[in-house]
């Protein structure tokens, strides 16, 4: 069995995001970015697949040459190697346009299984699990909150508005999962220091044979016109209950109604 | 001006609320006709609404392989009905299963999608979309380039349904090729908990939130009481989620869902960074806490300090006689 996990380098939600207003992107190093909280339960995904069936699990990242830093973070919870796509051409590129690459570099590989977060927490797209497996023809079994493996498929349960599904298809196929499938584990001492060794291939655009007017800010297929800041919101009044609960009740009532809420 | 195709999400052939919107925010802001897509069994009994709300057309695949979240039956009729209504924007409810769907269409079409759109303005022929991006705290204007299908994921709540005192759309019955690829991905099994009559979280005008505040479980029955003398939907941080007080699909934030409804009531929740990066583009936000300093307090357009264990059972009561 070989798994491949994607993961995004994406800034700290805590952090004050920054934007080029040039290039209209997002300044990815104007904080220390971080794993893509959601991608950490893909990856203790594979890892108990790969403790208790036997399987080799390779991360993949599409990012500049320093997403190093979360790769090696990501390898730390005991993974076997990484395939890093960076290429200058590819900075600006939207959902399609980085799903089209991740394809480009799943075609070069051999795997069965392509585990990944539902979401990132920046752009929170939801899309490119649906791409990826458009681009490669695959099956995505989407919003997983279980996974289980026989017979050359996979069954998942899908996390619906109102319950779950059970969903299943053949192998190989591009699974995404929610918070619920997993608890993840902490990095190991030794886990993080063989990360430091484990194997890394780095790949450009032309050695997946993706053209560079494919991908990027100008060839995207969406285009960001302006970005404003919000302006910050005021705090409304607070009022204090006197412990009974009543005063407190009846002032959030008058309040409702008088936004005409109720 | 060529038409505006809008995915309409059904209920058994009721169309939701959200599409009702979405046609007619597309009548008011897209400069041309309306044509509408239902799918799944039953699907055609929504085309009467859908016409009051402003469509001129509707194609309909009454089809039993687009059963709820079969994924690519749903995107080959997208695709069918696309090219039957000569459509290049095509508006869709803004919720999990359509990212997977208008995922899959937009690159087998060649086209562009533009996610939690709040505003559309049109540029000459070309839509615009207005998304707030980071949890809220910028505004983005964005479009799909010209010349390629774009789609727009339309957030709930976003616009007024209105009708337009337009009669029954043409029915045109639509026809579509599945090849086996499109039902290798089987649905086996379906699982529906209780939501106890209560609107999904994503429709859903108003959303009562529990969080670790709440103390257990049992804290939960007030928040459904709340919630349902207010007809609304209940959240939960991942405090209250991850203490299993209450299922993950109704967590709100950074790694749960992404609400804006009109009002947004958090009860024993402190309001971080993560919770709000979920619902601070709610209309109104009101929060209760026993602790005056609480962060979700710095975004309240109303805030009650003191102990909601105290508070919401007179609160509940109030709202329920007005109601009558
Ligand atoms: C604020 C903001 C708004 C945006 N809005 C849009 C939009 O409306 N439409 C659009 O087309 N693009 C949009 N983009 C661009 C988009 O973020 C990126 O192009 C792209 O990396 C997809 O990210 P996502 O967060 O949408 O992925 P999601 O689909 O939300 O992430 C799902 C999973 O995909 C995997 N993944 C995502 N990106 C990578 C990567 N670079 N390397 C490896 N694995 C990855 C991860 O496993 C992740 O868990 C936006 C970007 C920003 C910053
Ligand atoms: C990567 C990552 C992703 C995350 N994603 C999410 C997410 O999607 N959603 C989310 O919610 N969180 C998320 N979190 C967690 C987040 O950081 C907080 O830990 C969480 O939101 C806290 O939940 P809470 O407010 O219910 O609990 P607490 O922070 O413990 O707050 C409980 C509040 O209840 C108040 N309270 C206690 N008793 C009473 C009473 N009797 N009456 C009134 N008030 C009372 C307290 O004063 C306190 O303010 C994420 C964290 C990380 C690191």
């Amino acid at each position: 069995m070989r798994i491949i996990c994607p993961v995004k380098r994406v800034p700290d939600t805590a952090a004050d995001k920054s934007i080029d207003q040039d290039t209209l992107t997002l300044d990815r190093d104007a904080s220390d970015p971080v794993l893509n909280a959601n991608d950490e339960w893909s990856i203790e995904e594979a890892m108990r697949i790969k403790e208790r069936d036997g399987a080799e699990v390779i991360v993949l990242c599409v990012g500049p040459e320093n997403a190093q830093t979360t790769i090696r973070k990501a390898l730390s919870y005991g993974l076997d190697g990484a395939i890093q796509v960076a290429d200058p051409a590819i900075a600006g590129s939207d959902a399609k346009a980085i799903a089209r690459v991740l394809a480009a570099a799943l075609a070069e590989e051999d795997f069965d299984l392509v585990l990944m977060g539902n979401q990132s927490s920046d752009a929170r797209t939801m899309l490119v699990p649906a791409m990826l497996a458009e681009y490669l023809g695959l099956p995505a079994l989407t919003y997983a909150k279980r996974l289980q493996l026989a017979d050359g498929s996979a069954t998942v349960d899908r996390e619906t508005p109102s319950g779950h599904q059970t969903v299943t298809a053949p192998l190989p196929a591009i699974v995404s999962v929610v918070e619920a499938i997993n608890e993840p584990r902490y990095p190991s001492f030794k886990g993080i220091m063989a990360a430091k060794k484990k194997p890394l291939e780095t790949r450009d655009l032309a050695a997946l044979g993706v053209d560079a007017g494919e991908v990027g800010l100008a060839n995207s297929s969406t285009q960001v016109l302006e970005i404003t800041p919000r302006p910050p919101k005021e705090a409304g009044d607070k009022i204090e209950d006197d412990g009974s609960g009543v005063v407190g009740a009846k002032a959030l009532v008058e309040f409702l109604a008088a936004q005409k809420l109720i | 001006m060529s038409p505006i195709l809008v995915f309409v999400d059904h209920d058994h052939g009721t169309p939701k609320k959200v599409s009702n919107q979405i046609i007619t925010a597309a009548r008011q802001r897209g400069g041309g006709e309306v044509h509408v897509l239902l799918m799944g069994e039953g699907a055609g009994a929504g085309a009467a609404q859908a016409g009051a709300h402003g469509a001129t057309t509707a194609y309909v695949w009454e089809a039993g392989e687009v059963a709820e979240y079969a994924t690519e039956p749903a995107v080959a009729g997208l695709v069918a009905a696309l090219e039957a209504s000569g459509a290049t924007t095509v508006l869709y409810p803004a919720d999990p299963f359509m990212s997977d769907v208008v995922g899959r269409a937009a690159v087998r079409t060649d086209g562009g999608v533009v996610t939690d759109v709040v505003d559309l303005t049109l540029d000459g022929t070309e839509m615009v979309g207005t998304k707030p991006i980071f949890g809220g705290a910028m505004i983005s204007r964005c479009k799909v380039r010209g010349g390629r299908p774009a789609f727009y994921g339309v957030a709930a709540n976003a616009f007024a349904a209105e009708e337009s005192g337009g009669g029954p759309p043409e029915v045109v019955p639509l026809e579509v090729d599945l090849d086996d690829t499109a039902t290798r991905t089987r649905v086996v099994e379906v699982v529906e908990q209780s939501a106890g009559g209560r609107p999904e979280m994503t429709e859903a005008g108003v959303i009562v939130a529990g969080g670790r505040g709440l103390g257990d479980a049992e804290g939960f029955r007030l928040v459904e009481q709340l919630a349902d003398v207010l007809d609304g939907a209940v959240g939960a941080s991942r405090a209250a989620t991850d203490a299993g007080w209450y299922p993950h699909q109704h967590q709100i934030g950074q790694t749960g869902k992404t609400v804006a409804p009109q009002l947004y009531i958090g009860a024993g929740i402190s309001g971080a960074i993560q919770h709000r990066a979920g619902m601070q583009t709610a209309q109104t936000i009101v929060a209760i806490n026993k602790d005056a300093d609480a962060p979700l307090f710095a975004i309240a357009d109303f805030g009650v300090v003191g102990d909601l264990h105290k508070i919401l059972p007179p609160l509940i009561e109030e709202l329920a006689a007005r109601k009558g």
